[in-house]
C-alpha cells in the first residue's frame, strides 16, 4: 500500500466514523492509540478528564487494570510534563523561585523547625495572650535579625545561639514555665534575632528577594501555628504530659545541635 | 500503521520550548494590565492588605471611608506621578509603609478616625505617585492607573468587608497576626532595599 492509498483508507474510515460512530472492537487493543483515545472521547461525548489521565499514569507498564486509552493518555501526559520548558512568567524574573525558596527555607533545618514549633507549644501552655503574642513576636524580631544580616551587621555565635534556642525553649515547655509575658516575649525575641540573621541573607541566585521574604515569614508563622495546634492537647492531663515530653525531646535535640556547633 | 508515533510527534511539536508570558501584559489593553498590576506587585499588595485589615478592624464606618479614600488618593497620586514624570525611586518607602501599617494592625491600635484617613491618603498618594512615575517612563497612560485604582477598590472592598464582619476573638487575633507578618515582611523588604543602595 503506497502513501496515497493509505491516506485514502484513513479518510474513508474517518468519514464512516463521522457518519455511523465507532464500530465495536473485535479484540482488545484494536484501533491503535489514537483510535482508542478518540473512542474514549466519543463514548463519553466529552474530553478526557484529569482523573482519567491520572488513572492512566498510575497504570503505565502494568497489565490492563484500566482501559488502554486511559493508559495512553497518561503516558502522553507524562511526556508533556517531562518536556523541559524555559518558562519566563514575568519580566522581573525569579518570583516563583523566590517565594518557594523562602517558604522552604525555615523547614530546611531541623534546629529551626524545632525552635519554632517549641514557641507555639510554649504559647499554648501559657494560654492567651501569650498564645498569640509569642508567635507574633518571633517573626517580627526574626525579620529584624534578617534585616541586620542584609545590612551587613555581624552577630557572634549564631549557630550556638540557634542551638541554645532549642535547648531553652524545650526546657520552658518541659517545665511548663510561667514567666511574666514580657520575659517570655524577650526570651523568644532574643533567639529570633539569630534565626533571622542566619537565614535572612540566604537568597538563591536569581530569586526575588521580596517574595523570598514573604514566603519565609509565612513558613515561620505556619510552624508556630503547627506548634499551637499540637499544644492544644494541653487541656487534657495526658496531653500535658505529652507536651512536656515533646519539650524534653526538643531540648535534647538542642543539646545535640549545640554539641555540633561547638565541636 | 499506528497513529501513536504521529500523535506523540504532534504533542511534542505543539509544546512550546520557551514561553514568555508576561503577567502584567494581559493582552486585553492598559486597563486590564492595570487591574493585574496590583496582584503581581507584592510591595503594593501588602500595603493594601494592611490598610484593609486596619480599616476593617476599626469597623464599617472607617472601612467605608477608607474604601473610597485609598483608591481615590492612589488615582490622584498616579496622575500626579504621570504628569511629573520625575526620576524618583524610593525603594525603602514601600517597606517602611508596610512596617508601619503592619505594626498598627498587629497592635490593634484604636487610632482616631482622622488619623486613619490621613494615613490612608498618604499611603495611597505616595504609592500612586511612585506607580505613576514608573509608568511615565514606560509610556503607559491613564487607563492603566484607572485599572490599578479599580483593583485597589475591589481588593479593599473584599478584605475590609470580611474583616469588619469578624466578631470572634480568635478571628480578630488572626487578622492581627497577619498584620505582624506584613510588618515582618516589610522589615525584610527594608533590608533588601538598604542592601541594594
Amino acid at each position: 500500500m503506497n502513501n496515497l492509498q493509505w491516506l485514502e483508507t484513513r479518510v474513508d474510515k474517518l468519514r464512516a466514523v463521522l457518519q455511523n460512530g465507532f464500530p465495536p472492537l473485535e479484540k482488545e487493543g484494536q484501533g491503535g492509540f489514537a483510535g482508542g483515545c478518540f473512542r474514549q472521547v466519543w463514548a463519553a461525548n466529552t474530553s478526557p478528564s484529569i482523573p482519567l489521565f491520572l488513572r492512566g499514569m498510575s497504570n503505565v507498564g502494568r497489565e490492563s487494570t484500566v482501559s488502554r486509552p486511559a493508559s495512553c493518555l497518561g503516558l502522553c501526559f507524562i511526556l508533556v510534563l517531562a518536556l523541559p520548558a524555559n518558562v519566563l512568567a514575568h519580566s522581573a524574573g525569579g518570583e516563583a523561585l523566590g517565594f518557594f525558596s523562602g517558604l522552604a527555607h525555615p523547614i530546611s533545618g531541623l534546629d529551626h523547625v524545632l525552635a519554632m514549633v517549641a514557641v507555639g507549644l510554649w504559647g499554648a501552655q501559657l494560654g492567651a495572650p501569650a498564645l498569640w503574642i509569642l508567635p507574633v513576636t518571633f517573626p517580627m524580631v526574626m525579620a529584624f535579625g534578617g534585616m541586620l544580616g542584609l545590612m551587613g551587621v555581624q552577630l557572634p555565635g549564631i549557630e550556638v545561639c540557634i542551638a541554645l534556642s532549642a535547648v531553652a525553649l524545650g526546657l520552658m515547655v518541659l517545665r511548663e514555665a510561667q514567666p511574666n509575658l514580657l520575659a517570655a516575649a524577650f526570651l523568644v525575641g532574643f533567639f529570633a534575632i539569630f534565626h533571622g540573621h542566619a537565614h535572612g541573607t540566604e537568597l538563591p541566585q536569581g530569586a526575588n528577594g521580596m517574595l523570598y521574604s514573604i514566603g519565609f515569614v509565612i513558613a515561620t508563622g505556619t510552624l508556630h501555628a503547627a506548634g499551637i495546634a499540637i499544644g492544644l492537647v494541653h487541656r487534657w492531663p495526658a496531653g500535658r504530659l505529652a507536651l512536656r515530653a515533646a519539650g524534653a525531646l526538643v531540648s535534647i535535640a538542642g543539646v545535640v545541635f549545640l554539641w555540633r556547633a561547638i565541636a | 500503521m499506528s497513529f501513536r508515533p504521529v500523535l506523540l510527534l504532534l504533542v511534542v511539536l505543539a509544546f512550546p520550548g520557551r514561553a514568555e508570558a508576561h503577567l502584567i501584559n494581559t493582552g486585553f489593553g492598559p486597563f486590564y494590565d492595570g487591574l493585574m498590576h496590583l496582584f503581581v506587585t507584592p510591595e503594593d499588595l501588602l500595603q493594601v492588605i494592611a490598610l484593609a485589615l486596619l480599616a476593617g478592624l476599626r469597623g464599617p464606618v472607617v472601612g467605608r471611608t477608607v474604601l473610597f479614600a485609598l483608591p481615590a488618593s492612589w488615582l490622584f497620586g498616579s496622575i500626579a506621578g504621570l504628569l511629573l514624570a520625575a526620576q524618583l525611586a524610593l525603594p525603602a518607602a514601600s517597606a517602611v509603609m508596610a512596617i508601619v501599617l503592619g505594626a498598627l494592625v498587629a497592635a490593634d491600635k484604636r487610632l482616631r478616625f482622622d488619623i486613619i484617613i490621613s494615613i490612608t491618603i498618604a499611603a495611597g498618594f505616595v504609592n500612586g505617585a511612585l506607580n505613576g512615575m514608573e509608568l511615565a517612563r514606560t509610556g503607559s497612560g491613564t487607563l492603566f492607573v484607572l485599572g490599578v485604582a479599580t483593583s485597589v477598590f475591589v481588593a479593599l472592598a473584599l478584605l475590609a468587608g470580611q474583616t469588619a464582619s469578624l466578631r470572634a476573638m480568635w478571628a480578630r487575633t488572626t487578622a492581627r497576626v497577619a498584620g505582624s507578618w506584613i510588618a515582618a515582611s516589610g522589615l525584610f523588604m527594608l533590608g533588601w532595599a538598604l542592601r541594594a543602595t
